[in-house]
Formats: structure tokens, C-alpha cells, sequence
């Protein structure tokens, strides 16, 4: 550098250069945290696909005690059981193989936090999705389909996990917790919507 | 040398060549990378997998770039236009089967190359950041190979990336909303689809090379390890350069481009006669569109994943499970500071450390295979066992490393043929 006669006799204040270093950098790194904040929001669902994620309707009348129809809500599988009273009653007795018999730590409405997991017990309304990495749980309703003691319910083919007629899970399953309900309501007896409830969409 | 003019000047050099070399430091560059490299004259097969990453790395550069050219992005055109490719496309076929063969030998000689480290303590001082390099490169090719998975949009690309996805949403607290953040919709769906094209093809290949970049800059400061695990730079000749060290070119390239060659015939099997290997190499169910409504009967990540997913799968809880998967990745990061031996090369370490890497190696590949069967019965509780030897073989190393080291010899182990 040239030598600039004068300037190097004068006092140069380290501190406050220092100061003013940090105080330049930090108000750098405010604003560049400031600047990520649109491209992080962009990853969020975008208009279309909430306005796409709207309450999703279903027709009862056609399903047949014992049968599950499959609709969707929010690209999520939506299982729709109408259990038979022989159903329901399997539904008891096995709380000591669940491993969130109460659905404590599980997710679903208030209205189906219940040992049946539903608003009335014909009805069950089920998240598709396994709660260990997402795969679809298939039917096995049938008492001791899977070995003696089975009391019907849902296995997924991924990585084992099974759950009860409640969708609630069992012992030894890499799930932690029960298959998700979701928020629904009938707005006449023979109509589902799943989506939403008397609070308001989900 | 240059005749010295009166005056003590010389003569400017004539020519393109010295007129460029004026402006561009083309052979200094030369001479600092290549022929002025000294590496250890003790290199062995081993050292092989080093360059043949780098070449792989051109050929998945070259190939990706003509699959961008006919491949259509999202979810009503990207499996299509996958078929258009391998039907249509005038050699279409042999440049998709070059990308998806190249995929899996990438990770074939980075998982030799990372053994070779393993060796011979390649990751010790003072090589720690070289190796924290190459592992970053090794995390940054786990996500473009999973990304590049789900371009096709067959059904174990979307069920993989689902599966994957959602080993998110096991974080406490903010898992949910991160995974909805990295689909950016309820369900994997054309927004994924798109954001790991663009990650895929742009972002991740950009890491990729830089971070390739700071692997061979760190090398270049420490200079390579060897089979004895020595260092070459201790034992300077009269001439200044290590005397167990020869210059990297024409010494290696020359040795690198037999290596290249063997490899090309091998890959060239796979290529024309077996590209799908079996299902290994491409997933029967990715011959499939996606279908959100229909899992596979059995999922299974791509081979190279496979020791890491029978980790997660032999964990009964979730939570731990990804927990424990995670840290099967991160435990390599850790190596330089966890083997405590005095020796660095298996050569001269003790029998327990020669045992536990054996071990380690078994229980790798072992683990793949389980990674590959359903998760039931005997293959989950086999799964138990080879992980527990897994994780043992690094939390164990501060203990058994030191044991029964012997004293390296003085200069490389070398004869001539």
C-alpha cells in the first residue's frame, strides 16, 4: 500500500474497529437470514394444493357392514371401516398387547379419542397411512388371520407393523403410535366428510 | 535453460504456449498437481477407487446431462417419458442403463475407497479434514442417488421417497411440519417430484463438485497415505522430494488408466447384458407408474442403502430406529478421533483391530442382505445382531485400537517387479 504520511502516526482504535467489524457482519447475517425466508417459504404446500386439500365427501348408504371403502383426502388414503358388532367386540380385550391402549400419545380428534377411536362405533375413519414410514396398511379383518391370536385388524406390509380394529397399535410394531384419525363429521346420517367437523376444516 | 543476454534479462519465450501460460498458470498447474506430486511408489489395488470415483463422476455428469434432454419432470410425464427414453430415444436405452449402472458403481468403489481408508488409517492425522471431505462428498451422493430414485416416478420411486420422507416426521416437535415442508404437499406429489428434479440435477451436482474439489486440495496438502501408513514427507532425498515418493504423473495416471480400463469391461457387462442386476441395481416395481393408492408388496431401497435401512428396520420403535439409522451414517465422521492405535495401517495394528474390521465388514454386507428381505422373523433378529457388531466396532475403537500395535518400519515396504 502507499504510504500515507500522517495516518500512520495517528492512534487506530482496534476496539472500535473490531466493534464496528462484528456489528457490520452480524447486520450482514440478519439480513441474509431475512433474505432466505421467501425461498424457504416457497417449499410450504402452495394455494393450489391447500385449495386441493379441501373436506373430501363420502356416501355411506353403499358400504356394507363389514366391508372398508378407501377415499382420498389431502393425496392421503382415508379408510372407512363399518364395523360390525362382532367387530366391535374385538375390538376389547387385548389392551395389555397395545402399546397406546388410550391413545394418549396418538393423534386424533378429541371425539375419537375412545377405545374405539370413533364418533359412533360403526364407523371407524382412518388415516391410510402407517405411522412408522407411510406405507398402506392392508385389511386383515378376520380372527386369527395372521396367527391364532389375531383379533383382526391392519398389517402393513413394509416393516410389520400391526393394528388392532381401532387402529390402534400392537406390541413389537416399528410404529409407536395408533393410525392417525382424522377430523370428520356427518352432516346427514348417511354422509361423511373428512376434512372438517364442527370446529371448522382441518 | 534460456541463454542469459547481456543485461542479465533473458529472452521472452515465443509461442501459444508461452503466451498462454503468461495469463493462465497452465504448467504450474501441471507441475503442482501432477508431475510434481509426489505420491508413495507403495500404492496397491487399493488405490484404485480414488480416480475411478472421479470417473464415474464425469460419466454420471455426461449421461445426466443427455437424460435432462428427454426426460419430462412431473407427475403425469416423468414415468413416460422414462419409457420414450429407453423405446424411442436413438440409443436411449444405453445412455439411461450407463446413468443407472453408473449410480450404483459409484458407490461400489466409494464404499472400496472408503475400506481402503479403513485400512490403512487414511482418515489420521493429519488427514482428518480430507476424510471429513469425503465423507461430506459420500452424504452429498446418499442424497442425489435417492433423489435421482424418484425421477422416473415408478412405484418404488414414490414409495421409497414416502418411506424416506418420513423418516423426518420422527423428530420431535417439528417432524410433521417439516415433512409437509419437504413434500410441499400432503402427500409426495408433483411439488416433490419437481424440487428433487431441480436438487437432483442442479443443486446437489454443484455440491458434489466442490466438495470433490476440497477433497483433492486437502490431499494435495497432506499428500496421499499408503499401505504402511507412514509418512513419505519424513524421509526427503537429496533432491528434495520424499524418497519413497514418485510423481504422480506419469507414475499413477499411467498405473489409474489400467484400472479404468479393467473397470469399463466390468461395467460394460452390467450395462449390456444384466442393467437391472437382478433387481439390485433397478427395482422390478419401478417398472410400474407410481401409484399412490397401492404399496409394493415389499419395499426396498436400492442395494446401496440397504445396510442402513435393516438398522432402522431392527429398531421396534420408530424414533430410535431413525435415531439409529442416522447414527450408522454419522459414527464415519467420527473415526479419525475414536482409533487410538499407534499404528495406522491394519499392517502393523494388533489382532483385535484386524478382528473388529473384519467384523465390521461382514456385518456391512450382511446387513445389506437383511436390508433386502422382509422384515420378519429370523432376517429382524439377525438384523439385531449384525447392527449391536456394527455400532460395537465403532464405539469400541478407543479400547481395542491401542492393543497389540507393532512399530511400522522406518520406509515404505516396496519390491520391485
Amino acid at each position: 500500500m502507499a504510504d500515507h504520511a500522517g495516518v500512520a502516526d495517528e492512534q487506530v482504535d482496534l476496539d472500535r474497529r473490531k466493534f464496528l467489524t462484528r456489528a457490520t457482519v452480524a447486520t450482514g447475517a440478519v439480513g441474509a437470514a431475512f433474505a432466505a425466508v421467501p425461498f424457504i417459504e416457497s417449499w410450504f404446500p402452495s394455494e393450489r394444493a391447500r385449495a386441493q386439500g379441501a373436506p373430501a365427501e363420502m356416501d355411506l348408504s353403499k358400504l356394507d357392514a363389514g366391508q372398508m371403502a378407501i377415499t382420498i383426502w389431502r393425496k392421503q388414503p382415508i379408510y372407512v371401516v363399518r364395523r360390525t358388532p362382532d367387530m366391535v367386540t374385538r375390538i376389547a380385550g387385548h389392551d395389555a398387547d397395545l402399546k397406546d391402549p388410550n391413545s394418549e400419545s396418538s393423534v386424533q380428534p378429541e371425539y375419537a379419542k375412545n377405545p374405539d377411536r370413533s364418533r359412533s362405533a360403526e364407523f371407524l375413519v382412518l388415516v391410510g397411512v402407517c405411522t412408522h414410514l407411510g406405507c398402506l396398511p392392508k385389511q386383515r379383518f378376520s380372527q386369527g388371520e395372521l396367527y391364532p391370536s389375531w383379533p383382526g385388524g391392519f398389517f402393513c406390509p413394509c416393516h410389520g407393523s400391526r393394528f388392532d380394529l381401532a387402529g390402534r397399535v400392537f406390541n413389537g410394531s416399528p410404529a409407536s403410535i395408533n393410525l392417525r384419525v382424522p377430523p370428520y363429521y356427518y352432516p346427514k346420517p348417511t354422509t361423511l366428510v373428512i376434512g372438517a367437523d364442527e370446529k371448522g376444516s382441518a | 535453460m534460456a541463454t542469459t543476454l547481456p543485461g542479465g534479462t533473458q529472452p521472452e519465450k515465443k509461442g501459444l504456449w508461452a503466451w498462454i501460460n503468461k495469463r493462465l498458470p497452465v504448467t504450474e498447474f501441471i507441475q503442482d498437481q501432477l508431475t510434481g506430486y509426489y505420491a508413495p511408489k507403495n500404492f496397491n489395488i487399493w488405490y484404485f477407487f480414488g480416480s475411478l470415483a472421479l470417473v464415474v463422476l464425469v460419466l454420471q455428469l455426461v449421461t445426466g446431462i443427455f437424460l435432462t434432454m428427454f426426460y419430462k419432470v412431473g407427475e403425469a410425464t416423468a414415468f413416460d417419458s422414462v419409457e420414450y427414453i429407453m423405446r424411442e430415444v436413438d440409443f436411449g436405452w444405453l445412455i439411461r442403463y450407463l446413468h443407472s449402472t453408473g449410480a450404483s458403481a459409484f458407490f461400489i468403489v466409494v464404499y472400496l475407497h472408503m475400506f481402503r481408508a479403513f485400512l490403512y488409517g487414511s482418515y489420521r492425522k493429519p488427514r482428518e479434514l480430507l476424510w471429513l471431505f469425503g465423507m461430506a462428498v459420500y452424504l452429498a451422493l446418499m442424497a442425489e442417488a435417492f433423489m435421482g430414485y424418484v425421477l422416473p416416478w415408478g412405484n418404488m420411486s414414490f414409495w421409497g421417497a414416502q418411506v424416506i420422507v418420513n423418516l423426518f416426521g420422527t423428530i420431535p416437535g417439528i417432524g410433521p411440519g417439516l415433512v409437509e415442508w419437504i413434500r410441499g404437499d400432503y402427500g409426495i406429489a408433483d411439488a416433490t417430484l419437481n424440487r428433487f428434479f431441480s436438487l437432483h440435477v442442479v443443486a446437489i451436482p454443484l455440491a458434489l463438485l466442490g466438495l470433490v474439489a476440497l477433497h483433492l486440495v486437502a490431499l494435495r496438502r497432506t499428500g496421499s497415505n499408503n499401505p504402511d501408513g507412514i509418512e513419505i514427507k519424513e524421509k526427503i532425498g537429496p533432491d528434495g522430494h520424499p524418497l519413497d515418493g514418485i510423481p504422480f504423473h506419469p507414475y499413477y495416471t499411467v498405473k489409474d488408466v489400467v484400472g479404468v480400463g479393467v473397470f469399463f469391461i466390468l461395467f460394460a457387462i452390467v450395462v449390456f447384458f444384466v442393467p437391472t442386476l437382478g433387481g439390485l441395481f433397478l427395482e422390478g416395481p419401478n417398472f410400474e407408474p407410481a401409484n399412490p393408492m397401492s404399496t409394493p408388496e415389499h419395499i426396498a431401497p436400492v442395494w446401496y442403502f440397504t445396510p442402513f435401512y435393516a438398522i432402522l428396520r431392527a429398531v421396534p420403535d420408530q424414533r430410535m430406529g431413525a435415531l439409529l439409522m442416522f447414527l450408522a451414517v454419522v459414527l464415519f465422521l467420527f473415526v479419525p478421533w475414536l482409533d487410538r492405535s499407534p499404528a495406522k495401517s491394519i499392517r502393523y495394528k494388533g489382532l483385535p483391530s484386524k478382528v473388529a474390521l473384519f467384523l465390521f465388514a461382514v456385518s456391512f454386507i450382511v446387513l445389506g442382505y437383511l436390508g433386502l428381505q422382509p422384515a420378519e422373523g429370523l432376517y429382524v433378529a439377525l438384523a439385531r445382531i449384525f447392527a449391536a457388531i456394527y455400532f460395537a466396532f465403532f464405539l469400541l475403537m478407543p479400547f481395542y485400537s491401542p492393543i497389540g500395535a507393532k512399530q511400522p518400519p522406518e520406509r515404505v515396504v516396496y519390491h520391485a517387479h
